[in-house]
């Protein structure tokens, strides 16, 4: 690990630790809890639940997910690009540094349009 | 001295920057975030024309001390069905997400966790990143109905804005042409021009998502107080909830940092380069000085006289600090130049920062809030597309400036035209599409719900 990442990983230790130990100080610190078992039934505006909160979902969100893989992963792609596209145009290599992404980003567009007509951005439509 | 002692002196005595800000961070963040809900609060009983409470300090400035006291001491209850561990662990993990993120932030040019890490923006939104994952487990864990729509919803919500986000700062990277922080800032001083001129349509799709991202009114479909009672921490009380409440004002500070450093400049004041402006480095000294002569002006007027001599300590405080930072600045002695360095470079970030968390409040109180539909629509329909068509164009004007020798101020609006004819082409082609997707709304009500099983 390069020396400038050490003080990061302590930081992060620090934060951590923060609310991990105020939880667990506090613990002992608090005045005790009582009640019955109705206390501590899932709040659902003061009616008793009928059904356990696990069950199917919608395959709409399932979609997003996906969704944002595959954006997620153009913008790691296009990260590296725009930090050296200064030192490309620098080398007057302007055609280098926006042809390849062009053909990048075409494919990408390609593929958007494609989602576009079967629907994938439209939650209403999706059944 | 044993050579384990001597090795963590000698770290100590590298590193001690960077651990003060870390400690500066950890004590000082939950404070600002706590004052950033008062000021909220006042701001609110503004916009609604009521008053606010007045009751703990004067104006209620120390109205949030027993609050937070009280959520500390308040009782612990989780649920019974929940996931005891997860249930325990997701508010920790939101917390931590958000205040590690803002190691890579750079308050002025020398408080940094992270000083000299070339990737300082990209630790900052890839840790950031992990805001959803405490979300959809705490509403996982709570096993309600409620929480889960809230979870899922935000998660949705989340994802598709961060994509956006991304987009959004690859065009200010683009122009940057570094990661590192104070680099960034530093090609700012030289550009000889904050990135929002270069890339305006950028900057405005980072604000809309960075306001997405963080949950705000407009788009606060995570939350929906009068649908969801409070979506995904409806479950949780007490400091759960506090962990919560301070993730979700430190991630904000952090959204308007990353954007105040790639887009406002970051620490620079107005026009760094323009010489007979050089006395708004001052700023700081001045603002106090101010402020002390405002309240010698209002003492005389305090109705009663505990009030009057307490404005008189104040101004007092004012002018004592001010007169200290004056006769600093010139002296380049170790704690003057801690002081001259830390303070004269953050102020300017943080006046930044504060008005840009200022609009956050103000869209609350004045747009109503999105469906979730209109919400993913914009994102996915107008945002992301546009966003990536902005990504374009700003490669192209840099190339235009640089391989045809155009004025970089011509190519940019030039550009930027493009790109707004880009933005009202997209616009007319969703509202002919929102017209028929509303119309298949109106049939199915169980979409805006989102519980529509599929």
């Amino acid at each position: 690990m390069p020396p400038a990442y050490i003080p990061l990983l302590l930081f992060s230790l620090l934060v951590l630790a923060f609310p991990v130990v105020t939880l667990i100080v506090l613990k002992y610190i608090r005045p005790g809890s009582g009640g019955g078992p109705t206390k501590f039934q899932p709040y659902e505006y003061g009616i008793l639940p009928e059904t356990s909160a696990s069950r199917p979902y919608s395959t709409r969100f399932y979609i997003i997910a996906m969704l944002f893989v595959i954006f997620n992963v153009e913008t790691v792609f296009l990260f590296p690009w725009a930090v050296l596209f200064r030192s490309w145009l620098a080398a007057h290599l302007a055609g280098f540094a926006l042809i390849p992404m062009f053909v990048f980003l075409g494919i990408l567009l390609v593929g958007y349009v494609w989602l576009y007509k079967k629907g994938a951005f439209d939650l209403a439509s999706l059944r | 001295m044993s050579p384990m002692l001597h090795s963590i002196l000698a770290f100590v005595q590298a590193w001690w920057v960077e651990l003060l800000c870390a400690l500066l961070i950890v004590l000082v963040v939950p404070l600002i975030a706590v004052y950033i809900a008062l000021v909220e609060r006042k701001f609110m009983a503004d916009v609604q024309a009521r008053p606010d409470s007045t009751r703990v300090g004067p104006h209620s400035l120390l109205q949030q001390i027993p609050d937070a006291l009280k959520l500390l001491f308040k009782e612990d209850l989780i649920p019974a069905n929940a996931d005891q561990f997860i249930f325990w662990f997701a508010p920790v993990l939101s917390m931590t997400a958000a205040l590690t993120s803002m190691g890579a932030v750079a308050f002025g040019p020398w408080f940094q966790v992270a000083r000299d890490i070339n990737l300082g923006l990209l630790f900052a939104v890839g840790v950031s990143a992990l805001r959803p994952l405490g979300i959809i487990l705490g509403g996982w864990a709570s096993n309600n109905h409620y929480p889960i729509i809230g979870a899922l919803r935000s998660t949705a919500q989340l994802i598709s804005y961060e994509t956006t986000a991304g987009f959004a700062l690859v065009s200010g990277f683009l122009l940057a042409g570094t990661l590192n922080v104070r680099a960034i800032v530093e090609i700012q001083r030289t550009d000889q021009a904050w990135f929002v001129f270069l890339a305006p349509v950028g900057f405005f799709i980072y604000l809309i998502a960075s306001i997405v991202e963080t949950n705000r009114e407009p788009f606060d479909l995570p939350e929906t107080k009068s649908e969801l009672v409070a979506g995904s921490i409806a479950e949780y009380g007490g400091f759960r909830w506090l962990l919560y409440f301070l993730a979700e004002y430190a991630n904000r500070i952090v959204v308007a940092s990353v954007g105040t450093t790639l887009f406002l400049g970051g620490w620079l004041r107005p026009f760094p380069n323009v010489r007979w402006l050089i006395w708004l480095d001052a700023a700081p000294t001045l603002l106090l000085a101010a402020v002390g002569a405002y309240c010698v002006f209002r003492a005389g007027k305090q109705p009663a006289r505990e009030q009057s001599l307490f404005m008189w300590a104040v101004a007092l405080a004012c002018f004592v600090v001010a007169a200290i930072f004056a006769l600093a600045a010139p002296f380049g002695h170790l704690p003057f130049e801690l002081m001259h360095n830390g303070l004269y470079g953050a102020f300017w970030l943080l006046l930044k920062v504060s008005a840009y968390i200022y609009i956050f409040t103000w869209l609350r109180f004045t747009l109503p809030r999105f469906r979730f539909d209109q919400l993913m629509r914009l994102g996915w329909h107008i945002l992301i597309p546009l966003a990536l068509i902005n990504v374009v164009d700003v490669g192209i004007a840099l190339a235009l400036s640089s391989e045809f020798g155009l004025n970089r101020w011509l190519s940019m609006v030039i550009t930027t035209v493009a790109t707004l004819g880009a933005a009202m082409l997209l616009l007319h082609w969703n509202d002919k599409y929102a017209d028929a997707a509303s119309a298949g709304l109106l049939a199915d009500s169980s979409v805006v719900e989102g519980t529509h099983a599929g």
